[in-house]
């Protein structure tokens, strides 16, 4: 369905985009992870015929971006960053300059408006200058402008900035709803949106692709060993010693001196699961086990490790980093996987 | 190109630009019209002559403040990703806007009717010099708006494409101001570039070929200059 082919873009010296090469499925949902700047964006921009390629080509059904640009045109429904509205007219006059733009014929273009309104559920605010609305209005506004014209393929560039968390996740059902029939590309340097609702995951970086795979495989790939996190009391030397002696156990960390033990971090093949060996050892010393879980490493680490020079570092410290680092939004993001889930 | 032509209208009409506009232009001709009559100033020499002629130095202040918009606002705004991913081509997107600008100039034209008309009623018109006058008006004014399109294809503030339009257009009447004073090739150089001399003669009832010939070409070749500008700027911009 999208194919695009060593797709490079430079301004002057800088390579915005070097050399990217991937292909897309009719009916596939295919998530474009990156940290801010890597090149999505403009990787988008190239795809919709926005911007035209310092070389390589796109095609889309078939159609080269560069040779047929109006055939591509009315096959791409685009959402940019910022959505495209013009902010003096109501919703209702507004998708119908959209259904003008994109020719929708005039026997459909009523019913069309109105379905498209009712299924990103601005119905209420026909009427309103878009002016007036809410962030997260507009959002949804700038995604129906997208849906006008029925296009096979969707091109959603970070959908969800600005919603809140109610309307993400409303909007993420109404992505996957849409995947049912559309191909769509969907950008995000948020991980839990992107293995929300992606079947495959683009991960770029500095313009190139470092990653191709589904959301588990990349998750699996980045893991490679299981960490437990353990809660002993006892004697440090000697339970480390202990640990140490169990079979499958690659190496053991103290992490934090607590109140009434010490937390360890055990670290051992995936294969094996260590919590009994963990329980049987200790128990043989006489050092009571407090707590033990396993610790996951979640796509969001495994994005960090990707995209980031030294995946070593960030490995050793994910533990406490990925906890500083991340901030409310992303926190709230978790949160709302889980919810999501509690919902299915 | 017809439905950027609708919207480009609307937003001339939902937005006071467009009655701002057309307030000061009827209200500065209005006092040109009248003071003559009360003997304020001297008597009118020629109906859509001398009155009107002053004028047309309101218009290259009032037109590039009128298309300012036109393209800068929709860079600013995002909107232009818009235009340029929907089925329709660069040329269809600019004669869309410009037409729409026309339109909206035409009405501001469509106003100054009332004066031949009153003169109808109460004197004599003279309908041949009225007509000639119009027509060097819209051309002169179809031009304006062209350079004004331009201009706010340049830039994505839009104070600065009027400002830039309007400079454009004070700089020829400078040079037309230097007529006088200029003598052999230089002359010819500035009296074929001063569109105020020639539309000095439309007013004075003198229709020549290559006076239609040079607006239309500057239309066309300021429309193309728009299309190029608008096509470039996606190639190179950061």
């Amino acid at each position: 369905m999208i194919e695009v082919l060593n797709l490079t873009k430079s301004y002057g010296q800088i390579k915005a985009v070097k050399d990217l090469n991937f292909t897309v499925e009719k009916g596939e949902i295919l998530g474009f992870l990156g940290p801010n700047g890597a090149g999505k964006s403009t990787t988008m921009n190239m795809i919709t015929g926005y911007l035209p390629s310092t070389s390589g080509t796109v095609k889309v059904s078939g159609y080269d971006v560069s040779v047929d640009p109006a055939e591509v045109k009315r096959r791409v429904g685009y959402l940019p960053e910022q959505p495209p509205l013009y902010t003096d007219l109501t919703v209702k006059e507004y998708l119908d300059f959209v259904s003008d733009l994109k020719k929708v014929e005039r026997k459909k273009k009523k019913s069309q408006v109105s379905d498209v309104m009712e299924l990103v559920k601005i119905s209420d605010v026909g009427h309103r200058l878009i002016r007036n609305l809410s962030k997260g209005y507009k959002q949804r506004v700038g995604l129906a402008q997208a849906l006008i014209g029925n296009p096979e393929v969707l091109i959603l560039d970070e959908p969800t900035v600005g919603l809140d968390p109610t309307q993400i996740i409303e909007v993420r059902k109404l992505i996957k709803a849409l995947g049912k029939d559309h191909t769509i590309i969907l950008s995000s340097h948020i991980m839990q949106e992107i293995s929300a609702v992606c079947e495959r995951i683009i991960i770029i970086n500095k313009g190139q692709i470092v990653a191709v795979d589904t959301p588990e495989n990349l998750t699996k790939s980045v893991e490679g060993s299981a960490v437990y996190s353990v809660k002993i009391d006892g004697p440090e030397a000697e339970v480390i010693k202990a640990l140490k002696g169990i079979k499958g156990v690659n190496s053991v960390k103290e992490n934090a001196k607590l109140e009434d033990a010490i937390e360890f971090l055990v670290e051992a093949d995936k294969e094996v699961d260590l919590r009994k060996p963990i329980f049987f050892e200790m128990a043989k010393h006489g050092y009571p086990i407090l707590e033990i879980k396993t610790v996951n490493i979640n796509l969001e680490e495994a994005f960090l490790k990707i995209t980031s020079k030294d995946p070593n570092a960030i490995a050793n410290n994910n533990q406490e980093n990925i906890k500083e680092d991340t901030d409310d939004e992303e926190v709230s993001e978790q949160e709302i996987s889980e919810e999501e889930k509690g919902d299915e | 190109m017809w439905a950027i032509y609708k919207r480009e209208l609307k937003a001339y009409f939902y937005s006071p630009l467009a009655y701002v506009l057309t307030g000061i232009y009827t209200l500065a001709l209005s006092l040109n019209f009248l003071l003559p009559i009360y003997g304020v100033v001297g008597p009118v020499r020629t109906l859509f002559g001398v009155v009107v002629y002053s004028f047309s130095m309101l218009l290259a202040l009032i037109l590039p403040i009128l298309t300012m918009k036109v393209f800068a606002d929709e860079k600013k705004n995002g909107t232009e990703v818009l235009l340029m991913t929907s089925p329709n081509s660069v040329p269809s997107i600019v004669m869309g806007k410009y037409l729409a600008a026309f339109t909206v100039y035409m009405l501001m034209i469509a106003v100054t009717g009332m004066y031949p008309i009153i003169i109808a009623i109460t004197g004599k018109l003279n309908v041949a010099s009225m007509l000639t006058s119009y027509i060097g008006y819209i051309l002169m004014g179809a031009f304006f708006v062209a350079f004004g399109v331009f201009t706010s294809s340049l830039t994505e503030n839009s104070i600065v494409s009027a400002v830039l339009g309007s400079l454009g257009l004070f700089l020829v009447w400078i040079v037309h101001n230097f007529l006088d004073v200029l003598t052999g090739r230089a002359l010819n150089v500035a009296k074929w570039i001063s569109f105020f001399e020639r539309f000095r003669k439309f007013i004075y009832g003198i229709i020549g070929l290559r006076d239609f010939i040079f607006f239309f070409s500057l239309i066309g070749v300021f429309l193309a200059l728009t299309m190029i500008v608008v096509e470039k700027k996606r190639w190179s911009q950061g």
